[in-house]
Order: C-alpha cells, then sequence, then structure tokens
C-alpha cells in the first residue's frame, strides 16, 4: 500500500495497519482488498456500485472496517452500501472517507448507507470525513444514512468532519422500534470558505423508544454551517437534541431544531446553544503557562473530543 | 520579591471613569505567607488580577525579583511562576478534571500520582473526579477545589489564592487549611490568600487589609488580627467613612 493510502486510513479509520476481522477498501472507484469472517459476510452488488455487508445472527465482539480513499483528482465515487445486521448480533463498523485532491478537479464522494438493524441488535457505527491535497480542486461530501431499528435494539452512530472538505450535505433518516434506542453524535469543524449542512430526520414509532441527538461544532473563518435536526414522536417515547456550537472569526452557524410530538406520551426536548469561546477560559489557560494560540487549540480540541 | 509601585486602576463603564485601586504600594518577600483582606469591593481581585496580568495598571509598576514585569502577558508571568486560583472558576465542556490539571502541572510531575495527590490536598477523592469533565455538572464547590488544585502540583514563586474557602463545605474547609500550611511549610514560594475567614486569617505571618482601592493596613498578624476580630463600633480598623463590617 502506498504511503498516501495508509495516511489517509489513518485519519479516517485510525488504522495504521490492515485491520483485523471484515473489511472492504474501496480505492478511486475500485476494490483494493477485502476480507470476510465466518460471521460477516461483505457481498459485491450487482446492479449499482457497492456492497450488501452481511452480520450474522447472534454475531458478538467483531468488527468491519469499509474505508474509501480518493486520491486521484477528479475523482466523482458513489456507493450504496447496505447493512443486515441479524438479530442480537453486536458489533462495530467503521466507515470513512480520506481525500487527497492534488489537482484542480473536483473529488467528490457521494454515498447512502443503509442499516437494517435487528431485534436486540447492538451497534457502534463511526464515520470520518477527511479531505488534504493543495490543489484548487473542491473536496466534496454528501453522504446519507437511512436507519431502520428493530425493537429492541441500540445504535450508536459518531460522525466526524474535522477541515478538508469543501462542501458537505450530510442527510440522516432513521425510523426507532419499540424500546430501541438511537443516539446520533455528529462533530465537526469548517474552516475557510466551507459549508457544511446538516439534516437529521427520525421518527420514533414504537412504545419507548428512544432518540439521542448530541452536536458539536466549531467554525472558524469564513465558513458556514447549517444544522436541522428534527425528531418526530409517533409512541410514548423519548427524545433529546443538544446542539452546542462554537463560532469564531466571521463564521455562520444556524441551527433550526424541529420536534415534533404526534402521541400525548411523547417527551420531547432540544437545546441549541451558539456563542463563542468564553474569554475566561482562554486567560485561565494562559494563567497556567499556555499562549493563547494553545489555550484556544485545547478548548477545541477538548469541545470536538 | 514582589513589589507593586504606586498601581492604579480605573474601569471604564457606562457611567464614566470608575477608580478602582487609588495607588497600591505593597512589597511581598519570598517565602512568606500574607492574607489579603478587606470588604466587598475593596479592590482585592482587582488586585490579584494586576499580578497575574490578566488586567493592565492604568498607572505604575510591578516588579519581580528586580525585573519589570508590568508589560508581561499573562503566559509570561505564568512561566516566570505566578499562579492565580480565581474567585470564580470557568468550566471547560470537553475537559477532563484530570486533563486539567495535567494541563496545569510542572513538566515534572505530569504523572497521575501528582494529580492523585492534588485532589486529595483540596479533599476529593480522585476516582470520583479525574475522569469527569470540568464542566456544568460539577457542583460550586466542586469546581472551587479543583481550581485551587491546578496551583498546587507548580512549583511557584507566588501563588495567589481568591476566596479559596467560598462554596466550600465544613470538612473539606478543615482540609484546605491544612494543605494551605503545609504548602507553606514545604515550599519556599510566597503564598497570598484573599479571604474573609478567620481561620485564614490565622495562618498568615502578615495580613494586608485593602479598602476603597489602598492599602489600608499592613503588619504582622498578631498586630492586626485583634483589631479585626471585634464588634464594629469597637473596630479600629472599622472607623471611616464607609463602615467595614467586622469579621466576627
Ligand atoms: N470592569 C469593571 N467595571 C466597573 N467596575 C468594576 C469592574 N471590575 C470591578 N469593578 C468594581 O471594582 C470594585 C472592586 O472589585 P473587586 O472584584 O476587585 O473587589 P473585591 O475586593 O475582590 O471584592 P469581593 O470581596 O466581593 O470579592 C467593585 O466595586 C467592582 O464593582
Ligand atoms: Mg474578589
Amino acid at each position: 500500500m502506498l504511503a498516501l493510502d495508509k495516511e489517509l486510513l489513518a485519519a479516517v479509520a485510525d488504522l495504521h495497519e490492515i485491520p483485523q476481522g471484515a473489511m472492504n477498501i474501496r480505492k478511486n472507484g475500485q476494490l483494493l482488498t477485502r476480507n470476510t469472517t465466518a460471521n460477516i459476510d461483505i457481498v459485491t452488488k450487482k446492479d449499482k456500485p457497492g456492497i450488501d455487508i452481511i452480520i450474522k445472527e447472534g454475531t458478538k465482539n467483531e468488527s468491519v472496517h469499509i474505508p474509501v480513499l480518493l486520491t486521484e483528482t477528479g475523482m466523482q465515487d458513489m456507493v450504496y452500501n447496505d447493512f443486515f445486521i441479524g438479530d442480537n448480533a453486536e458489533v462495530l463498523i467503521v466507515a470513512g472517507c480520506g481525500i487527497h485532491n492534488g489537482g484542480d478537479g473536483e473529488s467528490r464522494h457521494d454515498g447512502i448507507h443503509t442499516f437494517h438493524i435487528g431485534k436486540n441488535a447492538k451497534v457502534r457505527y463511526v464515520e470520518k470525513h477527511y479531505g488534504q491535497g493543495d490543489g484548487k480542486g473542491q473536496r466534496i461530501f454528501n453522504p446519507e444514512t437511512i436507519i431502520e431499528m428493530a425493537d429492541g435494539s441500540y445504535a450508536e452512530m459518531e460522525m466526524v468532519q474535522i477541515k478538508g472538505i469543501n462542501s458537505t450535505l450530510r442527510t440522516t433518516k432513521g425510523t426507532v422500534g419499540a424500546g430501541a434506542r438511537l443516539i446520533l453524535e455528529e462533530r465537526l469543524l469548517t474552516h475557510g470558505e466551507q459549508y457544511a449542512e446538516t439534516r437529521m430526520d427520525v421518527e420514533v414509532v414504537g412504545e419507548d423508544g428512544s432518540v439521542q441527538v448530541i452536536s458539536r461544532t466549531v467554525a472558524k473563518d469564513r465558513s458556514k454551517q447549517v444544522f436541522y435536526p428534527r425528531v418526530i414522536g409517533k409512541n410514548k417515547c423519548r427524545a433529546h437534541l443538544q446542539c452546542d456550537s462554537i463560532i469564531m472569526d466571521n463564521a455562520q452557524v444556524r441551527s433550526i431544531p424541529e420536534i415534533d410530538a404526534q402521541h400525548p406520551d411523547a417527551q420531547l426536548i432540544h437545546e441549541a446553544a451558539i456563542g463563542k469561546i468564553a474569554g475566561e477560559q482562554i486567560i485561565k489557560l494562559m494563567t497556567l503557562g499556555l499562549t493563547e494560540e494553545e489555550a484556544e487549540a485545547t478548548i477545541l480540541q477538548g469541545f470536538l473530543k | 520579591m514582589l513589589e507593586l509601585k504606586n498601581i492604579t486602576y480605573a474601569a471604564q463603564d457606562e457611567k464614566g471613569k470608575n477608580d478602582i485601586l487609588n495607588g497600591i504600594n505593597l512589597t511581598l518577600e519570598r517565602g512568606r505567607f500574607y492574607v489579603i483582606t478587606g470588604p466587598n469591593g475593596g479592590g482585592k481581585s482587582t488586585l490579584a488580577k494586576i499580578i497575574m496580568g490578566i488586567l493592565q495598571p492604568t498607572s505604575g509598576e510591578i516588579w519581580l525579583e528586580g525585573k519589570n514585569i508590568t508589560d508581561a502577558s499573562i503566559t509570561e508571568r505564568a512561566k516566570m511562576g505566578i499562579g492565580y486560583s480565581f474567585q470564580q472558576a470557568p468550566r471547560f465542556k470537553g475537559i477532563k478534571v484530570g486533563e486539567l490539571l495535567n494541563l496545569a502541572a510542572d513538566k515534572d510531575r505530569k504523572k497521575r500520582a501528582y494529580c492523585e495527590t492534588a485532589l486529595r490536598q483540596v479533599g476529593l477523592c480522585t476516582q470520583d473526579y479525574i475522569n469527569r469533565d470540568v464542566d456544568a455538572s460539577l457542583s460550586g464547590g466542586e469546581l472551587k477545589r479543583i481550581e485551587i488544585a491546578t496551583l498546587l502540583n507548580r512549583k511557584l514563586k507566588l501563588a495567589v489564592f481568591d476566596e479559596p474557602e467560598a462554596g466550600i463545605d465544613l470538612w473539606s474547609f478543615a482540609k484546605l487549611t491544612e494543605t494551605f500550611s503545609a504548602l507553606h511549610k514545604d515550599s519556599d514560594g510566597t503564598i497570598v490568600i484573599i479571604s474573609h475567614q478567620e481561620r485564614i486569617l490565622e495562618l498568615a505571618d502578615e495580613i494586608i487589609m485593602i479598602r476603597e482601592g489602598v492599602v489600608a493596613a499592613q503588619d504582622a498578624k498578631e498586630k492586626i488580627l485583634p483589631g479585626l476580630l471585634c464588634s464594629p463600633e469597637g473596630c479600629e480598623l472599622g472607623k471611616g467613612e464607609k463602615k467595614y463590617a467586622c469579621i466576627r
């Protein structure tokens, strides 16, 4: 594997070696390597680009890594990945896309990830987006995530995008069954002229389903962020939306949360706050010997961790 | 060690200029324990912030060990060995207690054992706190104690604690006074505590009274303390235009 590939893999999937267990690495639209296990199968789709990841009922302590690398300028990649997670399975899924665009063409990775989560299954999903390269070429991501949660299932979805992506529209749609719990965590840092938009649409249909949305973002320079999380409670359920943003320089952050209760026992809460770093925090860290820049970096790092 | 020469400070607010410090002259010797006291609004915290470099004096000079540091930044003063524990500590989303204490600690004390000691010295159990965020979930007294702990793993020439007793329960307060005594005994740094508490005043070598932006009195504890601990009418230092509320 090339040094650049390794660097991108480390950034998007914390992978420093070829991972153990099931994996599928896709580079510039082609399959680079694949590994399957007794419980986890990966099959290339026949009708469109993408893969099916099939996790057997009752699988425990296994992981799947499916990073995507784009290193050619002007590369436009579109994939459909479907995850079939069997009843009672417990699995960690690490996805992510690293783009190195050293040229002037537009690099673009759009993907639709669909999760079919079985009864009482537990999933932790981590997705990181990372862009680098000095060319003028734009680096664009438009990921879409669809989550269907059967009764009693649990999913924790962590989506991270730190720098390097010029434009992103991230869409997440979810349906939560009885007693199921969905946690959506987003961490985002934009700078320069970047634009990032997040749309979340989650319906809680089953009794005692619950949703928690935690969004922490930082907008620097002249970047813009728009956030539209929406939760609909169609049954006795709970939801908590929490959006926290730090705004710096000449950036703009818009946060438009919506909670829609369609059942008398739906308990829905949203909290949204936007503000700059408190001057006191910077001063406190400076009194410990940090420079102003170090203090700011420490505060942002903690906030986005 | 530290010399304040004719320090004045005026704040600008909606009503115009507001003189807060009106010519403070003060010399702090190496290795001594000072307690600064005085009525609310007298200018104690303002003075502490001027020493730390958080506020710039309107006029006057600050000298540390024969060097004029009036123009030195907060960071520079921290590196020279000045520390300040805030009266009102800020909270940090996403920074853990252990991480903050580690950031604060000197290079050779960035180990868990030192963090544990500092937490113990302020009466907190390491296991319960080290992995908690320094955010709104901490109670006022817990936050205050962590703030104090940020000075305990530093070899400081001058440590200033601004009302460390505020919001601290009786049991932790006893622990805290022990910690300050031990700090005084084990280090040759200068300690300044801003306080209204008799039990802290009793720890002092010298007491400094700041009232209406000037040093109203400075002397050995034995000389000042009896005058402070009296009824308002009989209080020597309480006389003047504005009544000084007595400590007891
Ligand atoms: N930025 C400011 N603008 C206007 N007035 C200020 C400003 N900062 C402080 N003051 C005033 O200066 C005075 C001194 O404040 P300071 O915080 O130093 O008092 P203190 O002696 O520490 O009091 P306390 O015992 O209540 O902590 C107060 O009257 C306060 O209201
Ligand atoms: Mg004060």
